[in-house]
């Protein structure tokens, strides 16, 4: 137990610190060679049928001539195959497209011919060759958007909407802020955490439920602890390393707002996904509403990038960068999503997103409280974390679903 | 509904399944009267109930539904079974018999264990359009999972008087006046392939559409019978409606006039039974394909359709 340098000792022989390392490797990868070789051994080998566990991940609805177009996914180790296809519980044409056995991980896209009736629901089932169902709804029934220039600059004019033109607004509280006392710079710092903490508890809240929802094969929770805690500690190094985001000069705190508007800009990329994949899947209704609850929600994040560079004189490129920063993610993340939704990518973006805004929100606890470990308790301060809260909250109701 | 059954694989044909009777063994007993056996076994099959749809059945002789057992009223009967499948099963037959004859756990002999055989022995009577399925339990899985089939009581015309002789010859397969007739057996059926208590296939004789794919050919100057028997599960009723034709329908069978003239549309409940009777000739029908499916619409789309090809 003495062993210190280049060996390890194990009953008299003494190995080089290379080979103890690989030792495990090399005897798991003898293990993984025998399971192959011989499959499941022993006990494991009971010979049960599998449970089939395929994912439609998409349905479009086409016209001309009317059809379903489904990308289906088989997230179970055993392959499965399509059999047969069931649209409203009727047997149905169709065709599978590259093949209707699919392995692990393995996908297809299933056509189907179909009347479908016009803001209608319909509900389409896969039957497999072991007679197990998956269902996939449609719940109102419009043809889903080509992808041409018109659909691509409405997606672009969504993330506008969402993103840009409400950060960019609530930037314009920046002169006001300037013309507060001094003194009200740590409440403004205080609101910004406030929001981001909101920001991130509601990423997580959402990222948990499409984890949900998804393949247990994708380990969606597994996913987001593995995106917060990573972009935690990578910004943590960034951040510590440049020593300047921590520091409470002027290019401190304009790396500050920098910060913030990086982590409501993954947010918002995560965010504009989900928002694109609303109007991708032909949710036009709810597409109005949640871009104009979106855009009020949104304001609030102009007004939290702005806090850090409160009295700080920044000039309007400075501030249309951090602006652009914070809300152009929304645009790419609406064409992400409406093109090509994957609920793991939005998941994954989410999460880093989250993990950035509680990196962000540390940054700001260490200035302020830098400044003066009285200030941070101080009830103004207090006040200006729950109130960006508050905010975050109040706003959010805006958005509705 | 894409592609088709592979006969070969399943392991019986639905065409032939029509019209295949098990007329068991014949011999005289020493009281003169006719003894009449039959060989049943059970067994746990795979079953492609719809294309590429695999069903882990259980069945009766390697099919599903089991074999058309055909007989004449008045006979002995002898059924031996053995159950070659994992679970225990039994036969229950519908018709008269003593209450240790009747295939139900816990009264005679009760269920028959994986292994075990065992010969179930009655009269048949009364004549009509019968059944017989597993009564262990849980009854609905047993069911569901294929083990029935269709049991025929003929008329012995011997047994009946005047102008009823005659009609009791022309429902007896032994005789002249019932070989003219084109004779048919469906037994309504489903599966529950997901087993959540709900049928993905409907069909007639086990496989979906199949008689959609393969119009049933029949002549139209020949009188047609169809012994339909529902064996459907979780659906408390079925039905079969005929496209462009009406027929005469005999509840039960136990009735040699019919029970019902010229419908077009009759429901069973599950374990009901009838015998259908119509001629396109006599109705002045052209040749072509006449359509017939449950009046369900659900079942009908889920498999439960098919054509005469009349000519």
């Amino acid at each position: 137990m003495s062993g210190s340098g280049a060996a390890w000792e194990l009953t008299g022989f003494r190995h080089p610190l290379w080979m103890a390392a690989a030792l495990p490797i090399i005897l798991l990868g003898a293990l993984l060679g025998a399971l192959a070789w011989f499959g499941p051994l022993g006990v494991l080998n009971r010979g049960a049928p599998p449970v089939e566990q395929l994912s439609i991940e998409r349905i479009e609805i086409r016209a001309d001539p009317p059809r379903f177009v489904m990308t289906v996914v088989n997230a179970g180790t055993e392959p499965v195959i399509v059999a047969q296809v069931l649209v409203d519980d009727a047997y149905w044409e169709h065709s599978v497209v590259p093949e209707r056995r699919l392995p692990y991980l393995g996908r297809a896209t299933v056509t189907i011919p179909y009347p479908w009736v016009e803001g209608e629901r319909h509900e389409v089932k896969l039957l497999t060759s072991t007679g197990t169902v998956m269902a996939g709804e449609i719940p109102v029934a419009v043809e889903s958007p080509q992808f041409d220039g018109r659909w691509f600059a409405a997606l672009t004019m969504v993330g506008m909407y969402v993103g840009v033109i409400p950060v960019a607004i609530g930037l314009l509280w920046y002169p006001f802020l300037r013309t507060l006392d001094r003194r009200w710079v740590h409440v403004a710092l205080a609101f910004t955490a406030g929001l981001l903490v909101f920001l991130a508890a509601d990423a997580l809240a959402e990222s948990v439920e499409m984890a949900v929802a998804l393949p247990p094969a994708y380990h969606g929770i597994g996913l987001i602890l593995a995106a917060v805690v990573i972009t935690l500690v990578v910004l943590q190094l960034v951040a510590g390393n440049g020593q300047r985001a921590a520091g409470d000069d002027a290019a401190g705190r304009r790396a500050l707002a920098a910060f913030v508007a990086l982590s409501i800009g993954l947010h918002n990329l995560g965010e504009g996904m989900a928002v694109g994949a609303a109007y991708g899947i032909g949710e036009v209704a709810l597409g109005a509403s949640l871009v104009a609850g979106f855009a009020i929600h949104n304001v609030t994040e102009g007004l939290g990038i702005a806090g850090p560079v409160a009295h700080d004189r920044v000039g309007f490129p400075f501030l249309a960068g951090v602006g652009l920063l914070a809300g152009v993610p929304t645009i790419v993340g609406a064409w992400i999503g409406g093109l090509a939704y994957a609920p793991v990518i939005a998941i994954l973006f989410l999460s880093v997103g989250a993990g950035a805004a509680l990196q962000v929100v540390y940054q700001i606890a260490a200035i302020v409280r830098r400044r003066s470990i009285r200030e941070l308790a101080q009830p103004s301060t207090i006040i200006g974390f729950a109130a960006g809260v508050a905010a975050m909250y109040a706003t959010a109701l805006f958005v509705g679903a | 509904m894409a592609g088709t059954v592979d006969v070969q694989r399943l392991g019986f044909d639905p065409m032939e399944m029509l019209s295949e009777w098990d007329y068991g063994a014949t011999s005289r007993l020493p009281d003169g009267r006719r003894l009449r056996e039959y060989w049943i076994t059970a067994a746990d099959q795979e079953i492609e109930v719809a294309p590429g749809v695999v069903f882990n059945a259980w069945t009766y002789n390697g099919r599903a539904p089991g074999p058309s057992l055909r007989c004449i009223e008045g006979e002995m009967i002898q059924v031996h079974f053995t159950n070659g499948a994992s679970h225990a099963h039994t036969i229950h037959f519908h018709g008269f018999h003593g209450p240790d004859m009747d295939g139900i756990p816990g009264v005679g002999r009760g269920v028959i264990e994986p292994g075990d055989s065992f010969t179930y022995e009655f009269e048949a009577r009364p004549y009509g359009c019968h059944l017989y399925h597993c009564h262990a339990i849980p009854l609905k899985r047993h069911i569901a999972k294929g083990l029935y089939g269709v049991f025929v009581i003929d008329p012995d015309p011997a047994r009946h008087g005047g102008p009823q002789r005659e009609l009791a010859a022309r429902r007896n397969h032994r005789e002249p006046a019932c070989q003219a007739i084109n004779e048919m057996v469906m037994v309504m059926n489903s599966f529950d392939t997901d087993f959540d208590g709900e049928n993905e296939v409907y069909a007639a004789n086990t496989v979906a559409f199949y008689y959609m794919q393969y119009p049933i050919p029949v002549r139209r100057d020949q009188v047609q019978r169809l012994y339909l028997v529902n064996m459907t599960e979780f659906d408390p009723v079925n039905s079969i409606h005929t496209h462009g034709f009406f027929f005469n329908y005999y509840d039960h069978g136990t009735t040699l006039e019919p029970t019902l003239r010229m419908v077009d549309t009759v429901m069973q409940c599950q374990g009901q039974r009838g015998i259908l009777e119509f001629s396109f000739a006599d109705a002045g029908l052209p040749p072509g394909r006449y359509m017939f499916h449950a009046h369900q619409s659900e079942f009908a789309e889920l498999g439960w359709m098919g054509f005469f090809e009349v000519i």
